[in-house]
């Protein structure tokens, strides 16, 4: 029997309908993508415009002072952003170095795999665990707990602004650890997870010259993994600029200004938890505004961690 | 047919390099390769050939403890070299790699530059001579110096991927260990590069003892001056096939008067 070509091949023709699937589904992306974009973009607009009137009012006044009085209609958010600057940046210098150690512990052979997974298990499990609950656990047994030692750091070192203060309960050094609890399982979890996407074939070319596991870790495989580390705790760095309930329960909630870390401090998460329920005229924009700056925060240090992952890592 | 132990005993005279004594190799439970006995000679080469997941690559990488990166492999038996036994709980399996080099299946640059690809590894072996004669000397003897003198700057990934394998062959000459492993060294090359290569090799047996494993019978017969034939066949009871050595001998002998029938079958091309 005569084969027909045409025939043959008939599932090369692709109907006309797969086409326009194609095409639908190339725009159904472009949309998602460009959601993201969008709602940023409108979230900006908003909270700038909001806080357009703030800023009319007080202007750079706003960043450098501490006098946050409703009463008198004065506003000035520095306390709020030093406390957001210290409480998420000394969490993150306590909880990168502990959480990278525990990735690296985890994924790089030093001890058996059923402990390995053990360990990467349990880390999971406290990122399972309610903010309000931390916060809770903070006020009844972190915070008693750690007072001793705060108050010898503070009699020890007086003379240093940081621990210039008496720790009289609630205050930023409690809150700095409540944070390192919360950041840990996502910086390590994500460390994690881009080390073991380092493909075996480099591990083998490291170990295959001879590097001890250091320099293969060190000169190979960080290197190799650290856009997404980099990646694992700039997400870590926006919760802990962002959480509020924690904070808010453990921080204290005061607007009076100190260089101390062991004194009452805020955050502008918590203070726009806080205020914003019976906020009205001035100190909504000066709430807003408040939110502005934290947004520019996040969208500056996000922009220098991007630098520096350009400049250190290897590209495989 | 039994799963047969070959020993092989090189004609006296010979220094033995590496030794594998009743070598079983495993994955997770899961036997690769059973009971190999093999001497390799030093200053020859030797060529590992076989079918397709006979067991030659896990061999080659017990030789250099290479399966210790490897989570569920476990060994037994006796790997000797210098007359110690490398799988000794008092030996350091870095220093092993040190002095028993290996270039893989897969060309495996570091994702640095051409130059700190040859300089990497010989500065943690404590080289402290002239780095850039030794980057020239060994892309030289690579046959890759040629493509690379002009970018030793870019990074070793933007090469082809024959022009990466004769870069971490330059790699692993750069440290000058004792012995070499190349795993199908070749497999990726044009015919131009692979005779650089095997020419190299003429010039590096000289100085160093390699193991190679080729899918190439006329590459076999070219470069090694004696041949291991592994097979693999259906393990009673089991579900997978287990490797085992058939025959090692001269190469020449391999090649043209095999004393196993299926040698002959393999290096006749009537295998499978
Ligand atoms: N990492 C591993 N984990 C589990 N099993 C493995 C692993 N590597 C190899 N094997 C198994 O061991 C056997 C031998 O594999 P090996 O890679 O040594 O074969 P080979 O002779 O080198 O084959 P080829 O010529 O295709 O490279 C195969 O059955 C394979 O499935
Ligand atoms: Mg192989």
């Amino acid at each position: 029997m005569p084969i027909d070509p045409n025939d043959l091949y008939r599932l090369r023709r692709r109907p006309p309908s797969e086409k326009q699937l194609d095409t639908g589904f190339h725009w159904l992306t472009v949309l998602t993508a460009s959601t993201v974009a969008i709602v940023l973009v409108l979230i900006l607009a908003i909270v700038f415009h909001g806080s357009l009137e703030s800023m009319g009012l007080y202007g750079w006044r706003f960043l450098v002072t501490s006098n946050w009085n409703p009463v008198d209609d004065e506003y000035g958010a520095l306390t709020a952003i030093y406390g957001t600057m210290v409480t998420s940046l000394v969490s993150l210098l306590i909880a990168v170095p502990l959480g990278v150690g525990t990735a690296i512990f985890i994924t790089e052979r030093f001890i058996p795999r059923p402990l390995r997974e053990m360990i990467g298990l349990m880390v999971e499990l406290l990122a399972a665990i309610p903010s309000v609950v931390l916060g809770l656990w903070a006020i009844f047994v972190l915070e008693p707990a750690l007072r001793p030692f705060l108050t010898w750091l503070h009699f020890t070192f007086k003379d240093i602004p940081l621990f210039s203060t008496q720790p009289l309960g609630p205050g930023m050094t409690p809150a700095i650890l409540v944070l390192v609890v919360m950041i840990l399982p996502i910086i390590t979890a994500i460390s994690r997870d881009s080390l073991n996407q380092v493909p075996i074939r480099l591990r083998q070319a490291a170990y295959g010259v001879g590097s001890t596991q250091w320099s293969a870790i060190l000169h190979v495989i960080l290197p190799a993994s650290i856009s997404g580390i980099v990646g694992g705790v700039m997400l870590a760095l926006g919760r802990a600029m962002g959480e509020t309930m924690a904070v808010t329960m453990i921080i204290g909630n005061s607007n009076n200004f100190s260089w101390s870390l062991l004194a009452p401090g805020n955050t502008i998460a918590a203070m726009l938890a806080n205020q914003f329920g019976e906020a009205d005229g001035s100190q909504v924009s000066s709430l807003m505004y408040a939110a502005f700056v934290l947004i520019l925060l996040t969208l500056v240090v996000n922009i220098l961690a991007q630098l520096i992952v350009k400049r250190l890592s290897l590209k495989y | 047919m039994t799963v047969s132990a070959t020993t092989a005993t090189p004609t006296t005279g010979e220094e033995i390099c590496l030794s594998l004594e009743n070598v079983s190799i495993s994955y997770g439970g899961e036997e690769a390769v059973r009971n190999v006995y093999c001497a390799i000679p030093r200053g020859q080469v030797t060529a590992f050939i076989g079918p397709s997941g006979c067991g030659k690559s896990t061999v080659l990488r017990a030789l250099n403890r290479m399966n210790d990166l490897i989570d569920n492999c476990t060994l037994s038996g006796r790997v000797v070299f210098d007359g110690a036994d490398l799988y000794h709980p008092g030996v350091d399996p870095v220093e092993v790699r040190r002095r028993i080099g290996m270039v893989f299946q897969q060309p495996n640059p570091f994702p640095k530059s051409i130059y700190e690809n040859i300089a990497f590894g010989a500065r943690i072996n404590g080289y402290t001579g002239d780095m850039d004669e030794l980057v020239e000397r060994s892309l030289r003897q690579a046959a890759v110096w040629d493509e690379c003198k002009d970018k030793l700057n870019e990074s070793g990934c933007s090469l082809s991927g024959g022009q990466q394998q004769r870069l971490c062959i330059a790699r692993t000459i750069a440290i000058q260990p004792e012995v070499i492993l190349m795993d199908e060294p070749c497999s990726a090359l044009d015919p131009i590069s692979t005779l650089k290569i095997e020419e190299t090799m003429h010039e590096l047996k000289k100085t160093f003892t390699i193991v190679i494993v080729t899918h190439n019978m006329q590459q076999a017969v070219r470069v090694s001056d004696r041949t291991a034939f592994f097979n693999a066949e259906a393990q009673e009871g089991g579900s997978g096939k287990v490797g085992y050595l058939v025959e090692f001998n001269e190469t020449d002998k391999i090649f043209n008067s095999p004393t196993q029938q299926a040698t002959y079958d393999y290096v006749s091309g009537r295998f499978g």
